[in-house]
């Protein structure tokens, strides 16, 4: 069901979702960015619907809503084990299509793949998604060539322009709230195209392992990791045991994101580590986003956001890296 | 010929090898200007010069081989240049009023370049609002990071952007990247504690790499501007020396104030028999001492709470 409504009829609706929800969304941190006078658009809890940055894409991905970038999973002491208080409070995140095909990808790695991870499955249980439309696509965007510019899967639409909300409701609880909105048809329009494609070669086998295209990604990368911090479906981490200052006796286990790029990923206990080469790296991260990823699940991890290569500050784009992957297969390279 | 070449030098032309011959100086307040500018000077060239155009070391132009009984017109061909870089003038089409108070210079600043924490240029504008047309000699350049690429410790002023970097230990991943930078290029001033990063004020200069290679943006700019405001470096032929550090973590409004009451400072102190009545600011600086300057140049100063000021230079 659709509805429309003007800005300060929906700030009522909003003040009402959020007693029972949580708000995420793109909002602009001012002066924020990396540089000097830039900003910076990433998640955060917004209050009101003018938080929401709904014309940029944001530099980061929502995931951090659901896997947190620090996490504290327990407190010790001596002889105890505390966990965290949890607030169980619903949550709502406002995002795009990639985003939400990103997060299905995150639940496959957290929730399917063996075991369930706790500590991912009580915050992600409470998440409901607010699809936001693209009006164009984004520099770098490749959601077509991945199959991710269209979901069904959220439960509401909410598409903003000028001072008037198109809202398309999904699941029925939500209609409670918008008894007053005019009755109107809404649908989420879709990217059907983006400037940039990328051509996942079907026949990809390991044998490319071999091929001298990672090479120059030694030399180019400088192992900042943040194409793995700003991607939707990097889902990897790290554990730090934490022992107070004042009383090493107790402390806390916390876990953070990790990188495959960054230096250490793959250092064993007496310091051997196995993919010290940054084109070793790289080769291992586009093939678990184009290979080994779908020979477990049938589905690619990438979802082409291109955030990747938004971040990159050498220039180095993951869907060229694909394209030329693609004419080594071919023979064309 | 009868040239008053006190008055020519006044208005930024400059008495050269070649008898009758002048120069026109230029001057482009934090060296960034619209291209269009580039044209004017090149048809001043091309019809009063020798059709050349000087770059000088202060981001100016310098145009040479002009007549000197061209040089009223040739003021009147500056006056768009002038105006379009808003530079203070007492009477239009006479040129510029003062030539003592030299061009303030900055690097490219944050319109360009990754590494500063502020905009040279605006500030630069500021600074020259505020203290042009004067004829006692000051040299002011703006840097926008400590790597002081305008190299402007070799100036009376030298004002060195800063930032104060934010730290939200919740979006740091433990990379190190900052730490290991910060060791490498700037002046260890962050160490890495219960796998977070810890920052000593005391020995941070402010420079933002760390910001800069952060992959989370756990490291974030201050909102508020610093800068480091080092005082009487100079070059020349007596006793040349790098300015020292005089505040850090100063505002913008302060250095203003502080460049302002220089001028103060100066019309009491100034040798009245120095030769063409001309003393550069250092060498007063020296004659009267380091806390005679200072109890001059802080009157109605009032520096933010971060401010840091030496008690004593000793250069």
């Amino acid at each position: 069901m659709g509805f429309s409504l003007n800005l300060t009829e929906f700030k009522n609706i909003f003040e009402e979702l959020k007693k029972e929800y949580t708000v995420y969304a793109p909002k602009l941190f001012k002066n924020k960015g990396t540089y000097s006078d830039t900003n910076m658009v990433r998640y955060d809890e917004i209050h009101d619907i003018e938080d929401i940055e709904f014309d940029q894409k944001s530099h980061y991905s929502p995931k951090e809503v659901i896997l947190p970038i620090t996490q504290t999973l327990f407190y010790f002491t001596e002889d105890e084990v505390i966990e965290p208080k949890f607030n169980d409070k619903k949550i709502l995140i406002f995002l795009r299509s990639c985003d939400i095909h990103a997060v299905k990808r995150l639940d496959e790695i957290y929730l399917k793949n063996g075991g369930e991870d706790y500590y991912y499955r009580r915050l992600r249980e409470k998440v409901k998604f607010v699809l936001m439309q693209c009006e164009k696509s984004f520099e770098n965007c490749f959601c077509v060539s991945m199959n991710t510019n269209e979901t069904k899967d959220y439960s509401l639409f909410i598409k903003r322009k000028g001072d008037i909300l198109f809202i398309e409701v999904k699941e029925e609880e939500f209609l409670s709230y918008l008894h007053n909105g005019k009755s109107e048809e809404v649908s989420p329009s879709f990217i059907e195209k983006n400037e940039v494609t990328a051509n996942v070669p079907k026949d990809l086998d390991i044998s490319i392992f071999k091929s001298p295209i990672w090479e120059e990604y030694a030399s180019r990368c400088i192992a900042c990791g943040r194409c793995n911090t700003v991607c939707g479906t990097c889902g990897c981490f790290t554990m730090q045991d934490i022992f107070y200052k004042d009383n090493v006796n107790t402390g806390e286990r916390r876990r953070v994101w990790a990188s495959c790029q960054v230096d250490g990923f793959t250092t064993m206990a007496g310091g051997h580590e196995f993919r010290k080469d940054k084109g070793d790296r790289m080769r291992f991260k586009v093939m678990h986003k184009i290979y080994d990823f779908n020979k477990r699940f049938g589905y690619h991890m990438c979802v082409g956001c291109g955030r990747c290569d938004d971040a990159c500050p050498e220039y180095i784009s993951f869907s060229n890296c694909v394209n030329k992957l693609n004419k080594v297969v071919k023979g064309e390279i | 010929m009868d040239i008053n070449t006190k008055k020519l030098k006044k208005n930024a032309f400059r008495v050269t090898k070649e008898r009758g011959k002048t120069a026109a100086r230029i001057r482009v307040p934090g060296g960034h200007i619209d291209a269009k500018y580039l044209i004017m000077l090149q048809e001043i060239a091309e019809k009063y010069g020798n059709g050349t155009l000087h770059i000088t070391t202060r981001q100016g132009f310098e145009i040479p081989g002009i007549s000197m009984k061209h040089i009223p017109e040739v003021n009147k061909a500056l006056q768009p240049v002038i105006e379009g870089l808003d530079i203070n003038q007492i009477s239009p089409n006479t040129g510029y009023p003062a030539a003592g108070t030299r061009n303030v210079a900055a690097c490219i600043g944050n319109n360009v370049c990754p590494f500063a924490n502020y905009n040279t240029t605006s500030f630069a504008k500021k600074i020259e609002e505020v203290i042009f047309p004067n004829d006692y000699h000051v040299k002011i350049a703006l840097t926008g990071c400590p790597n002081d690429c305008i190299k402007s410790r070799m100036h009376d002023f030298g004002i060195i952007g800063m930032t104060k970097p934010q730290y939200e230990a919740y979006r740091c991943i433990g990379c190190q990247a900052c730490v290991d930078n910060c060791k490498k290029r700037a002046t260890g001033a962050l160490s890495f504690e219960n796998y977070k990063a810890v920052r000593d004020h005391e020995r941070c200069i402010g420079c933002g790499e760390c910001v800069g290679k952060c992959p989370t943006s756990a490291w974030t700019r201050s909102h508020e501007k610093y800068y480091k405001l080092v005082i009487m470096g100079r070059t020349g032929k007596k006793n040349p020396r790098i300015a020292r550090e005089f505040i850090i973590w100063v505002d913008e409004e302060s250095i203003i104030k502080i460049i302002q009451n220089t001028y103060g400072y100066i019309e009491e102190y100034i040798d009245k028999n120095a030769s063409g009545g001309k003393e550069h600011i250092g060498y007063i600086v020296d004659r009267t001492g380091f806390q005679e300057y200072k109890k001059w140049v802080l009157k109605n100063v009032k520096l933010g709470a971060k401010a840091v000021m030496v008690e004593n230079i000793y250069w």
